[in-house]
């Protein structure tokens, strides 16, 4: 009991991570067609954004020494930045162009951010201590689960159920959605095309920096490259899930968590390596069977 | 399979490109100095893989993020073919009995290479290229992290994420010369093939492809199967110029670079390919010799390290912003009065 127990929360809070990586990614896909691959780096940008840049081996921690109710605002406040300054800078430019170059363009933008931080922290890891109380592990029914990855589920929960509320209950909202449904038409009858791309940037930034501080308190260390896995991933869960259904990202988020999880248990410890592989492997298979995703978002579908 | 008029009428393009390559490998010859050879050489390998990139890309118009799975997959077949047998039992023992007593000269392990990244390339995409656009373009993403993620953890077989050494250097600049002659003129002459030809016509008009008997999904997999032996002979003969292969050699860092040397020369055509190789080239030696600092008067003055990296893809966004097919923007080097003849036509007058 306790050790299925413990896979559950090892799959949801796995899942929690990667539905909240593809929440960021549909949602800018969803306004505006760009496979957005500089979102990991936006995620690894974050968590550096609590060190003051040094070349040096130790981490000279700077805002990661505020109390929390200050840096958990700070973090998700410096991602939405650098998400719209991104819109701001260099998307912005390539509203018409087609979508393989925009994509191209946002690999670009995610290598420039990615050798940013480099130039200024060095490619070293660097051990960070982020809301150390966080790692005790509590007792739930005879397994032990970190108190993180309880708080990790917790966050990622309010954040759909925030999320959904946003986008139905408010005009923002409204005007995000049919954006996404067909934007030529939504600025047709009013909808400002600036605004609602810029929103969309903002809290993908801010899902972003989520992503940082989970990742940051959950590894205990500050690398260029941590973006990178959980951002193929959370691509993976935007394209099995349907491009542009934010619903469809959470959902294979979820799943995507669930299979790696449940692979690691039962793949025999010879294979365990291969999880990685053995899940890619899964995902193509899935795409040949439905290649427009799980629950396809109207108006994505290929005609030929 | 292609008509002779086509092939007469294009031939100046690879035979200028590689006019254009033969000239750099003289000018190696003519310096003589060893770390410029080295850069030569990694250019012709760039030259490879970006023409291997481009026969699926170019042709297909589907981005593909994955073909450097297939250089991969060659660096290995050289690690596996070349290296002395007593070198391989010690840092490879996992390969079985037969492997372990070949020994190959490099030649032939770029040919076996080819041979082992086609086989891939066919089985991947007779998966893959039922998929388009952006589901693709994934779906070969995740071909890479599947294939990286296999080669960083198989320990027996590829002693995962550490080096293989002991692969014979080859240092003379003229295989690599003739490796990447041999890619120009194989891109092109399956460019006017009628696969070739009915693969461009899928990616500018797919319904009308479709209707007019264009299987887009078989069209596509012979570009791939060629791209990826392609792809596959380069990665032996980068194995067989560094002597030594790392799974993460061949992954995003490479990935990026060869993209944006073909989004940066223009991807519509094999000119841009090539020439995207070179002008980038030249622009990260440039960086890298400031990075390594310029001696003015007692001060020396350097850029930190990353300002390449950094510089590559800021030129590359410019690129995408005001020049969206790239340098050469869809069009081929070709000579310059058999152009202006064809285009006024056996009626016109007479020179």
């Amino acid at each position: 009991m306790g050790s299925l127990l413990q896979v559950l929360f090892d799959a949801l809070s796995l899942g929690s991570l990667y539905a909240l990586g593809a929440l960021g990614i549909a949602l800018i896909f969803g306004v505006m067609r760009l496979v957005n691959f500089a979102h990991g780096d936006v995620i690894a940008a974050c968590v550096f954004a609590l060190l003051w840049p040094s070349v040096d081996a130790v981490a000279i921690i700077f805002a990661g020494n505020l109390p929390w109710y200050l840096l958990v605002p700070f973090v998700l406040a410096i991602g939405a930045a650098l998400s719209v300054a991104c819109e701001a800078l260099v998307f912005r430019r390539f509203r018409r162009a087609n979508p393989a170059t925009m994509m191209i363009a946002s690999f670009a933008l995610g290598f420039v951010i990615r050798y940013f931080l480099l130039m200024l922290f060095s490619s070293r890891p660097k051990s960070i201590s982020l809301l150390p109380a966080l790692s005790q592990p509590v007792e739930i029914l005879g397994a032990r689960i970190p108190l993180l990855q309880l708080i990790t589920i917790a966050v990622t929960m309010a954040v759909l159920f925030g999320l959904t509320a946003f986008l139905r209950r408010t005009r923002f909202g409204l005007e995000m959605r049919a954006a996404a449904e067909n934007f030529t038409m939504a600025r047709m009858l009013g909808v400002r095309a600036n605004r609602v791309i810029m929103g969309a940037f903002a809290l993908s930034g801010a899902l972003a920096a989520a992503i940082a501080l989970i990742l940051g308190s959950q590894t205990g260390t500050a690398n260029i490259m941590m973006g990178a896995s959980v951002m193929l991933m959370a691509f993976i869960a935007t394209v099995i899930g349907g491009m542009g259904s934010l619903a469809g990202a959470v959902l294979a988020g979820f799943l995507l968590g669930a299979v790696a999880t449940v692979m690691q248990v039962i793949l025999p410890p010879d294979a365990r390596a291969f999880r990685d592989a053995f899940v890619y492997g899964a995902v193509i298979l899935v795409l040949i069977f439905r290649p427009q995703g799980l629950l396809s978002a109207r108006g994505t579908r290929e005609r030929v | 399979m292609m008509s002779p008029s086509v092939a007469r009428r294009t031939i100046a393009t690879p035979v200028l490109l590689g006019l254009l390559l033969i000239a750099f490998a003289l000018v190696a010859v003519a310096v003589g100095s060893k770390p410029f050879n080295q850069t030569v050489i990694d250019i012709f390998l760039k030259v490879i893989f970006v023409v291997g990139l481009w026969v699926f890309v170019g042709n297909s118009g589907v981005i593909s993020f994955g073909h450097i799975a297939f250089a991969c997959l060659g660096g290995y077949v050289a690690a596996w073919t070349t290296i002395k047998p007593m070198m391989k039992g010690m840092s490879m023992p996992g390969l079985p009995d037969w492997l372990m007593q070949t020994e190959i000269p490099y030649w032939g392990s770029a040919m076996v290479a080819a041979g082992w990244a086609a086989l891939w390339a066919l089985i991947f995409g007779s998966v893959l290229m039922r998929l388009s656009g952006i589901a693709a373009s994934i779906a070969t993403f995740a071909m890479l992290a599947m294939v990286n993620s296999i080669y960083s953890n198989w320990e027996s077989v590829t002693a995962a994420t550490s080096s293989v050494v002991g692969i014979p250097i080859v240092r003379s600049i003229w295989p690599y010369l003739v490796a990447a002659l041999i890619s120009v003129f194989a891109a092109w002459a399956y460019g006017i093939s009628r696969h070739g030809l009915a693969l461009r016509a899928a990616r500018d008009e797919p319904t009308a492809a479709a209707a007019s008997g264009i299987d887009i999904p078989r069209a596509r997999l012979i570009a791939f199967v060629i791209s990826g032996a392609i792809m596959g002979m380069g990665g032996a003969l980068y194995s067989h110029s560094i002597g030594i292969v790392t799974p993460d050699t061949f992954y995003l860092g490479l990935t990026f670079i060869t993209l944006s040397m073909l989004v940066v020369g223009g991807m519509g055509s094999l000119s841009g390919a090539v020439l995207g190789v070179l002008i980038l080239s030249t622009l990260i030696q440039t960086l890298r010799r400031l990075e390594a600092g310029v001696q003015v008067g007692e001060i020396t003055l350097a850029l930190p390290g990353g300002v390449q990296e950094i510089a590559l893809g800021a030129v590359m966004i410019l690129i995408l912003m005001f020049r969206p097919a790239g340098i050469m923007g869809n069009k081929d080097l070709s000579l310059p009065q058999r152009a202006a003849l064809e285009t006024r036509g056996p009626t016109g007058p007479r020179t």
